[in-house]
This record gives structure tokens, C-alpha cells and sequence, in this order.
């Protein structure tokens, strides 16, 4: 690998791509809340309609897009080595198979009672 | 590429990368597991509370007391976004520290830890405000499972603040030249680790009834 090569492989990213992912971020935010509260106060109420079925999905991709963002460029995960990577990801897939389990497990067992 | 130039670029480790970067990944992957059980618990008892106070419903209990709902949305996306402002707010110190830059380095450096103590401050107004409303933390499923969670969270946030404090006072002596740059690197990775912990709570938490 040539130097330059190795060099752009470390680069963090600059300010402007700083600034970028920022106000993507807030945006996120600001969709999250407003999803959030025209399900709650049904107005108006045909995008309340709409939304309320899937207004959890809706929640859980923005949310995971936000986390996506920090660990990709406020993390540095897109330029790092990929064991950094590795070592994040990973016990995120074990995370989410864990609380999956747990609550097919207890809905299996309040089934029950 | 000269062998000077290598070796500044990757450390004379095993796997070519920093120790001490290596380190703190393999914390913050142990950490994803520590809140995912913490989440995990959250959402398993989840609406399964025989009493109240509820985060978003009003409640009478059967003694004619009554209670309002538990969340303030607006307090807490306020401060959701100034979490998240810390956390470009510390990007921009490290890229200081890295050009050896001391004025940007200590100004954002500076906002981050403002930023971090107004959150920190926003949850224990929040807790405080929540006992005021009969939330206490054995009252029923949500409170112990809430104050659990954001609990552990705002105690991660506070060591990150002590952690960015002492590395601000470093720098207030001019402690930390761009070869120590990877200093401030480590305990942002741990900073915007809280941060995406918060990006996952709020929603699961606050915003899904």
C-alpha cells in the first residue's frame, strides 16, 4: 500500500462532513418527535391513520439510522480498521437476538398464566 | 513507503493497530451487552404495571387519588438534542486536538462538557419531577425498570464528563499536542458510545406508547 493510500485509509473525515451528519441528526430527531405526536394527538388525523400501525417501525429505522451515523462518522468506523468494527457490531447482533429471546420467553410464559 | 512513515501509522502491535484504541472497542462491546440486558428488561415489562403512575396515561388510583402521565416530551427531546450537539461538538475538539489546533480544541471541548452537565442536569430534573409526581422507584414495573435504565445511563454520562473534564484541564496546560491527540480520541469513542446508547432509549422509551 502506498503512502498516500495508507494515509487516506486513516483519514477522519473533515469538518464540513462533521457538520453534515450534525444537522442530518437533528433532522432525524425532529422526524422521530414528530411521528410521535401526530400519532398521539390523531392529528391530522389521515396521516395519524397512516402512521399509527407503523409508527414503532418508523421509530426503529430512524433511531437506527441516527446510530448508524454516530458510529460511522463521529465513531470513525467507516475509515478504522474493521476488527473496530467487528468488536461494535457483533455483540449488537448478539444484543438484538438476546432481547428478542427474551421477549418471545416471557410472552411465551405470561401465555401461560 | 519509508519504515519511519510505517511505523507511525501502525503501532508495533500484533494486530498493527493501538492497544489502547483496541481496549476501549472491546469495553464499549461489552458495554452494548451490559445495556442491552438493561434494555431488554425495559421492554419485557413494558406495559405490564398493575398501578400507576403511567409514563403516558393519567391514572386514578382506588382510593380516588390521582396522577398525571409521567413523560415531558419536549424537556426530554431538548435535551436528546443537545446530547447529540455534544457529540459533534467533541468531533471538532478531537480534529483540534489532531491539528494542533489549542483554541478549537479547547472551545468544543468546552461546549461538550457544558452540553454533557446540561443533560445531566436535565435527569436529575427529571427524576426529581417524576418522585413529585408519585413515580418512586419500587411504585411498580416502569418506575424500577425506568430509573434503572436512565440511571445507569446518566451514571455512564457522568464518568464520561469526569473523563472529559480532566482532559480539558490537560489541555487548559496545554497537556495534550497533537501526538497525544489519541487521549481525547478514547474518551470521545466512550462520549458518543452514551450518545448512541440515548439515540436507542429515547424512542424505545419516551416515544413507543
Amino acid at each position: 500500500m502506498t503512502d498516500s493510500a495508507l494515509a487516506h485509509e486513516h483519514a477522519h473525515p473533515g469538518v464540513k462532513a462533521y457538520v453534515l451528519v450534525a444537522v442530518i441528526l437533528f433532522t432525524l430527531t425532529a422526524l422521530e418527535v414528530l411521528a410521535f405526536e401526530i400519532v398521539d394527538r390523531g392529528s391530522p388525523a389521515g396521516l395519524a391513520a397512516v402512521l399509527a400501525p407503523v409508527v414503532v417501525a418508523v421509530l426503529l429505522v430512524l433511531s437506527a439510522a441516527k446510530f448508524a451515523l454516530v458510529a460511522m462518522f463521529y465513531m470513525h468506523l467507516k475509515q478504522d480498521s474493521t476488527l473496530f468494527s467487528g468488536l461494535f457490531v457483533f455483540p449488537i447482533f448478539v444484543a438484538a437476538i438476546l432481547i428478542a429471546a427474551l421477549l418471545a420467553m416471557f410472552s411465551y410464559m405470561l401465555s401461560l398464566f | 513507503m519509508s519504515h519511519d512513515t510505517a511505523h507511525a501509522l501502525h503501532p508495533p502491535t500484533t494486530t498493527g493497530l493501538d492497544n489502547r484504541k483496541l481496549a476501549i472497542w472491546t469495553f464499549i462491546g461489552s458495554e452494548v451487552m451490559f445495556f442491552s440486558a438493561l434494555i431488554g428488561t425495559y421492554l419485557v415489562y413494558k406495559g405490564k404495571s398493575v398501578v400507576g403512575p403511567f409514563p403516558h396515561e393519567e391514572w386514578t388510583s382506588p382510593t380516588g387519588e390521582h396522577f398525571e402521565h409521567i413523560f415531558e416530551i419536549p424537556l426530554v427531546t431538548f435535551g436528546t438534542a443537545v446530547l447529540l450537539f455534544s457529540s459533534f461538538f467533541v468531533v471538532l475538539a478531537l480534529a483540534g486536538a489532531q491539528r494542533g489546533n489549542r483554541k478549537m480544541l479547547i472551545g468544543w471541548l468546552s461546549a461538550t462538557v457544558v452540553a454533557g452537565l446540561f443533560f445531566v442536569g436535565m435527569q436529575v430534573y427529571e427524576f426529581s419531577h417524576f418522585m413529585d409526581k408519585g413515580l418512586g422507584y419500587t411504585t411498580n414495573l416502569f418506575g424500577s425498570t425506568f430509573y434503572t435504565l436512565t440511571g445507569f445511563h446518566g451514571a455512564h454520562v457522568t464518568v464520561g464528563l469526569i473523563w472529559l473534564g480532566t482532559l480539558l484541564i490537560l489541555s487548559l496546560r496545554g497537556k495534550i499536542p497533537p501526538e497525544k491527540a489519541l487521549n481525547l480520541e478514547l474518551a470521545a469513542l466512550y462520549w458518543h458510545f452514551v450518545d448512541v446508547v440515548w439515540i436507542v432509549i429515547f424512542p424505545v422509551v419516551y416515544l413507543m406508547k
